[in-house]
C-alpha cells in the first residue's frame, strides 16, 4: 500500500504547544484546584457590588412601581426593553458557536464553546429580568403561562407576539442550559476522578451522572449532541426573529418592517460574538490559556464579527432606502428624524460603532492585535445597545400627533438596574470560571494532533500497520 | 464467572488498531473506555447504531402537533375570543409557539432517553471505573469467561499495539436488570 508522507501538517494545529490529553486535563483543571487569585477576587467583588446595586434598584422599583422609570404616555417602552433585547442578543453567539459551527464542522470552536454557552445562559438570565419587572406586578408572572384557572379558564392570547416571546425565551434558556450541561458531563467525570477528596469530589460525583467513558455511551452521546445542535440551530434563528416580531407586527413607522427578523438575528450574532471576544481576551490573559485560545481563534471570530457587521450595515441602508422610497410621509419622517432629529446623537453612535469600527477587521494586523480587538468589541457592544435604543425610543418619541411629542431620559433607578444586570452577568461568569472547566476538555482532546496518524505531523502510518506504539 | 481481559493504551490509534485486530480474531469486545469520543471506534468494535434519533423525531413532531391542537382548542372551542376581527382559527399565528414547544419536547426528550438508555443518573457511581480513562488512557475490555478465550493471543495483540498494561480481571458481578424492549430497540 503506498503511503503519503507529509513533512509538515497541512493545517496549523488548532491547539498550540503540541499538548497531550494529560496536559489538557492538567491545564484546564489547574485554575479550579488552586486558591483564587487576587485578580479573581477583585473582579468578583466589583461584580458582586454591582449585583447588589441592581438588587436594591429592582427591589425598590418593584415595591414602588415602575413609575420610578422615565417613561411617559408617548414613550411606553424605552430603557428596559432596550436592555432586554440587548441581553438576548448577547446570548446568541453562544448557541451559534456551539450549534451552528458544530454543524459546519468548524473544529476551532472546541476552545470557546463552553465559555460561550455559559455566557449565553447568563445573558438570557439577565434578559429575562427586564420584561418581568416591566409587567409591573412580577409576582403574577406565571399568568403568562397557559394553565387551567378559576377565571373561566381564561387562556393566554396565542396570537400575541409578546406571548410568542415568553415561549421563545423560556425554551431557548432551557435548551441552552441542557446543551451546556450535556457537554459538561464528560468533563465533570474527569474532575471527579482528579479530585481525591473533599466536597468538590462529592459534588462532581453527583453531577457527572456516573459517566465512565464507555464507547457505547460516547456513541449515543455524539448522536444526541448532533441532534441538540440540529435543534438549537433553527431555535437560535427563531428566538431573535420572535423578539423582532414584538416590533414588526405593530403598525408603528420605524418598527413595522419585514426586514426585522434577519436584521435582528444578524445584529444579535454581531453583538454576541463581540461579547465573546471581550470575555475571551480577558480569560486568556487571566487564566493563562493562551495555548488553547490562540490568535487563530481570535482571528476567526473577528471575521464573523466583520461579516455580521456587513449584514447589519446592509439592513441599516435597506431600512433607510425603503422608508425614503415608500412614499409614506410618516415612514420618511421617522427615518429622517432618527438621523437628523433631537436624538440623532444616538443614531450616529450606533452607525459609527457598528459600521465604521468593524472595518478595522479587514486587516490581519488588527485582527491579531488583542488591544485593538478588545477596544473595538467594547465599542461594538456600545453600538449594539444604542441600536436597540434608537429603534425603540426614536420610533416612539415623535407620535402621529405633534401634541404628544415627548422626550426620554433614563432615571437613576433604570441605570442602576442596567448596571446590576452587568453585575449579575459577570458574577455568574466569574463563579463559572472558578468552579467549572472553562474549556471543553473532552472536545479539545479530540482535536489534538497526538496519536492520530491522519492529523499528526510526520509520516503517515497506514491504518492497519502493526507499528502502533512507535 | 465474569472474567474479563483488560488492555490499556496511551494513544487513540493504538486502541483503534488493537480493537480492529481483536475483532478480526474473533474476540468478544465487552466495551472500550476513552477520554473523548474516538471517531471510528464504534465501527471498529461493531457497535450498532443507536436509534435515539427516532425519539427526537417522534417527540418533536408529537410535541408540535399537541401544541398546535391545544392552541386551536383554546382559541376555537374553549373560549373563542374576537381579537381585532381575526379568525378564531388563526393558524399562522400559532406557528411560533408550536415550533418552540416542538423543539423543547425533542431536545429534552432526546436527553432524557439518552440518560435512561445509558443508565446514567445523578449521584451514580461510575462502574466499571477504570483508572485514567477520563484523563488520558484508552482501555478495551474483552469477555474472557468461556474456554474459547485465547489469553496468550490477546496478550500478543495488546503488546503488538503498544499497550501499556494488560491483565485478566474479575469484576464484581452486579445484578443487571435486562433492559426493557423499547430500550433494546433504541440501542
Amino acid at each position: 500500500m503506498p503511503t503519503l508522507t507529509l513533512d509538515k501538517p497541512l493545517r496549523v494545529p488548532l491547539i498550540a504547544g503540541s499538548k497531550t490529553p494529560g496536559q489538557v486535563t492538567a491545564d484546564v483543571s489547574r485554575p479550579l484546584e488552586g486558591k483564587a487569585t487576587p485578580l479573581w477576587w477583585g473582579a468578583f467583588l466589583v461584580s458582586a457590588a454591582f449585583l447588589c446595586l441592581g438588587a436594591a434598584a429592582v427591589s425598590y422599583q418593584i415595591a414602588t412601581g415602575i413609575g420610578t422609570w422615565g417613561l411617559n404616555r408617548t414613550i411606553g417602552w424605552a430603557f428596559d426593553i432596550t436592555n432586554f433585547v440587548f441581553w438576548v442578543g448577547i446570548g446568541h453567539a453562544g448557541t451559534l458557536i456551539s450549534a451552528v459551527l458544530f454543524l459546519l464542522r468548524q473544529r476551532w470552536r472546541t476552545s470557546v464553546n463552553r465559555a460561550a454557552e455559559a455566557m449565553t445562559l447568563f445573558a438570557v438570565m439577565c434578559a429575562g429580568i427586564f420584561p418581568v419587572i416591566h409587567m409591573g406586578r412580577p409576582w403574577l408572572a406565571f399568568w403568562m403561562l397557559p394553565f387551567p384557572n378559576t377565571r373561566g379558564s381564561l387562556w393566554v392570547n396565542f396570537r400575541s407576539p409578546l406571548l410568542w416571546d415568553v415561549f421563545a425565551i423560556s425554551v431557548y434558556f432551557t435548551i441552552s442550559a441542557v446543551f451546556w450541561y450535556f457537554g459538561l458531563i464528560p468533563d465533570l467525570a474527569t474532575l471527579r476522578d482528579r479530585f481525591r477528596k473533599g466536597w468538590r469530589k462529592k459534588a462532581f460525583r453527583v453531577m457527572s451522572f456516573g459517566w465512565n467513558g464507555s464507547m457505547r455511551t460516547w456513541h449515543r452521546y455524539e448522536v444526541v449532541y448532533l441532534l441538540l445542535a440540529g435543534l438549537a440551530t433553527p431555535l437560535v434563528l427563531s428566538v431573535h426573529s420572535i423578539v423582532s416580531f414584538d416590533f414588526a407586527t405593530s403598525v408603528l413607522p420605524g418598527w413595522h418592517a419585514t426586514i426585522f427578523p434577519p436584521y435582528f438575528v444578524a445584529g444579535a450574532i454581531f453583538s454576541g460574538m463581540s461579547m465573546v471576544l471581550t470575555l475571551m481576551i480577558i480569560a486568556r490573559k487571566t487564566m493563562r490559556i493562551e495555548e488553547y485560545l490562540t490568535l487563530n481563534h481570535i482571528d476567526a471570530m473577528t471575521k464573523l464579527v466583520l461579516v455580521t457587521s456587513g449584514m447589519v450595515m446592509l439592513a441599516y441602508g435597506t431600512e433607510f432606502f425603503t422608508a425614503l422610497y415608500s412614499g409614506s410621509e410618516y415612514e420618511r419622517f421617522v427615518f429622517l428624524n432618527r438621523a437628523l432629529g433631537p436624538m440623532a446623537w444616538s443614531y450616529w453612535i450606533m452607525v459609527s460603532c457598528n459600521v465604521l469600527v468593524p472595518q478595522l477587521f479587514w486587516f490581519r494586523r488588527f485582527r491579531r492585535n488583542l488591544t485593538v480587538v478588545f477596544i473595538a468589541t467594547i465599542f461594538i457592544n456600545i453600538g449594539m445597545w444604542f441600536e436597540r435604543f434608537v429603534i425603540i425610543v426614536t420610533s416612539l418619541h415623535r407620535d402621529f400627533l405633534p401634541s404628544s411629542w415627548a422626550s426620554y431620559a433614563p432615571t437613576s433607578v433604570e441605570v442602576a438596574t442596567l448596571l446590576g444586570s452587568f453585575g449579575l452577568f459577570f458574577t455568574c461568569f466569574l463563579l463559572f470560571c472558578r468552579f467549572l472547566p472553562v474549556i471543553a476538555m473532552a472536545e479539545v482532546k479530540g482535536v489534538l494532533g497526538i496519536g492520530r496518524p491522519s492529523r499528526a505531523p510526520g509520516p503517515r502510518v497506514g491504518a492497519n500497520s502493526k507499528s502502533g506504539g512507535a | 464467572m465474569s472474567r474479563h481481559f483488560q488492555a490499556v493504551f496511551g494513544r487513540e490509534e493504538d486502541l483503534l488498531g488493537a480493537v480492529e485486530e481483536f475483532r478480526a480474531d474473533g474476540f468478544e469486545i465487552e466495551d472500550a473506555y476513552t477520554p473523548y469520543a474516538v471517531h471510528g471506534l464504534d465501527e471498529a468494535a461493531g457497535v450498532r447504531r443507536t436509534r435515539l434519533g427516532w425519539v427526537c423525531a417522534v417527540l418533536g413532531l408529537g410535541g408540535a402537533a399537541l401544541m398546535m391542537g391545544f392552541q386551536q382548542w383554546v382559541s376555537v372551542v374553549d373560549w373563542p375570543l374576537n381579537v381585532g376581527g381575526k379568525p378564531f382559527a388563526s393558524t399562522p399565528a400559532f406557528v411560533p409557539v408550536m415550533f418552540e414547544v416542538g423543539v423543547l419536547a425533542a431536545g429534552l426528550g432526546s436527553v432524557v432517553a439518552f440518560f435512561l438508555i445509558s443508565r446514567l443518573y445523578p449521584g451514580k457511581r461510575a462502574f466499571p471505573h477504570l483508572d485514567g480513562v477520563t484523563d488520558d488512557c484508552f482501555a478495551v475490555v474483552l469477555r474472557a469467561a468461556d474456554q474459547s478465550f485465547d489469553g496468550s493471543r490477546a496478550e500478543e495483540i495488546s503488546q503488538l499495539h503498544g499497550a501499556t498494561d494488560w491483565k485478566l480481571i474479575d469484576p464484581p458481578a452486579i445484578p443487571r436488570r435486562r433492559p426493557a424492549v423499547a430500550m433494546r430497540w433504541l440501542k
